[in-house]
């Protein structure tokens, strides 16, 4: 059973790492990557709430939308999953509101630095894409506790790479036209070329 | 020589400052510097070492010299075996044709027929690879108005040697260029790069094109010859695949044309790490790695998968271990800089390289991915390294 676990964490990791594998969440991937104190922060946000939220809309989709999941309540054969995806979003929004209350609260500074992108982890489609893996992939809650958090440490892995290699290319001289976006695109196609590594294990 | 310094002097004059052809100034300079290596140094001058880019450059080219040698060697002896036992009698290559009108033969027992059968593999790849690399150093330089730097004379030699005999030439020349062009130039050049150039050209082969560049087919320079590496052997059917260490050691073996000698590889080392030139850290991290690795798979053991059972030393000698411990994982400008960021460095390719190779069954050799996935690392540790010491030294003396 450990090792169950073990292997879903690792392959929400690296295997199936959302930036890299998936090419999900990359306009907070590529905005936010300029400064490696930022992209971190950002990356542990995106974990606390990949992690929450996943297991939340876990319970919802088992108790609340699968079809005939409301037989508990006495409502046989009702199938809600038509509101799935408006529900997944309304439970990272509420998650996200209260990360920033708390950010704002604790860790102004970081609140400031991320400025409009925390709000934007509501629409990031990492997180998102996290939940629907969860209900396509029919995971446990456990499993999806699991994967939520792996799934979350590999974002916030593949982040803080690319902001440490932008901020060595801080001097470089790139070419005019590529300059910023154009040769981060780049460097992550080239992060995910190194990370094809991992493409193929078997856990 | 003297008709050329003549030839040089009449015409510098074009490519000076107003002259017709002062856009190409530093093509000319470059041809200058390669004819004369007249570099002097005109202003006060604090350096306590005569070593810049170009020593290394040459130094590491020297230290290349062994794993050319046996490229040479080893295609032809891996082709001519072939030969001489199945017998083939009409040429199938142009290569074979041309060894078949001098008259040499396909004795594997003779070292010049093997070194010349080799040679005319190795050295048509090479040519190519530095014909279209050099092409676009010479664009972006003029573009760029600088120096065409001596960085790209490694990556021309080092490319073709990690490349198996049989690669098609339009893909040598396509390979470099992407290395060339988007490993490097787009960074901004030599020094600035963040992955491996060759070793980004030979990826980008290897994800679009892998028919030529992996499986069974590719490692010996004889059409249509299946022969496994002895990786991917071991991967099917353990560790009774017919090649002795010592073959191994020696580079007796199919594989990519540079790679295979170990033997070649430490000689090479010793003339890195002698000369100061590679880092003894990151090839002393990336053996630790390995070795703690695959002690570890050995001890945890399959049933139903052989590579578990393979030892630290059979790694060592086995696909491009050796080679990219050596020259690649030591390139000083994209791996780490820190003396403790390079001890992880290091392990991190020598714990991922074992892991590619025992439990993911997609890939039989893990140590080109393994590097240029620590490259993406590198600054990331290196920053780790550099912080940690400003804390230090901050509260030593800040307070």
């Amino acid at each position: 059973m450990l090792e169950h676990y073990l292997g879903l964490f690792v392959r929400s990791i690296f295997m199936e790492n959302m930036a890299l594998a998936f090419f999900l969440g990359m306009c907070t991937f590529l905005a936010v990557s300029k400064r490696v104190e930022t992209a971190a922060g950002l990356g542990i946000a995106v974990v606390v709430v990949q992690a929450i939220t996943v297991p939340v809309n876990n319970l919802i989709y088992r108790y609340v939308l699968a079809d005939n999941a409301l037989a508990w309540a006495g409502l046989e054969n009702v199938d809600l999953s038509f509101l799935g995806l408006i529900t997944y979003i309304g439970v990272i929004a509420a998650m996200v509101q209260i990360l920033e209350m708390v950010l704002d609260r604790y860790v102004p500074a970081l609140y400031n630095a991320l400025g409009i992108f925390l709000p934007l982890i509501t629409v990031n489609c990492a997180i998102l894409g996290g939940s629907l893996f969860m209900v396509e992939r029919n995971y446990t809650l456990g499993e999806s506790a699991v994967f939520g958090l792996g799934s979350g440490i590999g974002f916030l892995l593949a982040i803080t790479a690319l902001a440490g290699i932008r901020e060595k290319m801080r001097y470089s001289n790139v070419p005019r036209g590529l300059r910023g976006l154009g040769i981060t695109f780049i460097t992550a196609g080239l992060m995910a070329i190194a990370f094809m590594l991992f493409s193929g294990i078997q856990l | 020589m003297k008709f050329v310094r003549t030839l040089f002097d009449r015409q510098k004059k074009h490519f000076l400052k107003g002259g017709r052809l002062h856009r190409f100034y530093y093509v000319f300079e470059v041809l200058e510097v390669f004819f004369f290596m007249d570099r002097k140094t005109r202003s006060g001058a604090h350096i306590r070492d005569g070593i810049d880019t170009k020593r290394v450059m040459v130094t590491v080219m020297a230290a290349l010299v062994p794993t050319v040698l046996m490229a040479f060697y080893n295609t032809g002896l891996q082709a001519n075996l072939i030969l001489s036992r199945s017998g083939a009698s009409v040429p199938a290559t142009w290569q074979q044709s041309v060894l078949q009108s001098l008259n040499v033969g396909f004795n594997p027992a003779a070292i010049g027929a093997n070194m010349l059968h080799g040679a005319l593999y190795f050295l048509p790849v090479y040519i190519l690879t530095f014909a279209a690399g050099f092409f676009w150093e010479i664009v972006f330089a003029t573009v760029r108005r600088h120096e065409i730097n001596e960085g790209f004379f490694v990556t021309s030699l080092l490319f073709p040697l990690i490349l198996p005999p049989t690669i098609p030439y339009w893909q040598v020349v396509l390979g470099i260029s992407f290395g060339v062009v988007i490993g490097k130039e787009v960074f901004g050049g030599v020094g600035m790069n963040i992955f491996n150039p060759a070793l980004v050209g030979r990826a980008f082969l290897f994800f679009a094109y892998p028919a030529q560049i992996s499986g069974d087919r590719v490692w010996v320079a004889v059409d249509a010859v299946s022969t496994a590496t002895p990786l991917a052997a071991i991967a099917e059917s353990g560790m009774h695949t017919g090649v002795s260490w010592l073959d191994a050691f020696l580079g007796f073996i199919p594989g990519s044309m540079g790679e295979t000698s170990t033997l070649a590889c430490l000689i090479g080392a010793a003339v890195l790490i002698i000369t100061g030139i590679g880092s003894w850290r990151i090839m002393f991290s990336v053996l630790a790695g390995m070795t703690g690795t695959a002690l570890l798979f050995n001890l945890i053991g399959s049933a139903t998968n052989p590579m578990f059972a393979v030892t630290p030393l059979w790694h060592l000698v086995l696909g491009g271990f050796a080679f990219g411990a050596v020259y690649m994982a030591t390139d000083p400008v994209s791996g780490a800089m820190t003396t403790g960021g390079k001890y992880i460095y290091g392990a991190l390719i020598g714990f991922l390289v074992v892991m590619v190779r025992v439990v993911n069954p997609a890939f039989p050799e893990g140590m080109m991915l393994a590097i240029l996935f620590a490259n993406a690392f590198a600054p990331i540790i290196d920053r780790g390294f550099i912080n940690a010491n400003i804390k230090r030294r901050q509260s030593r003396y800040a307070r």
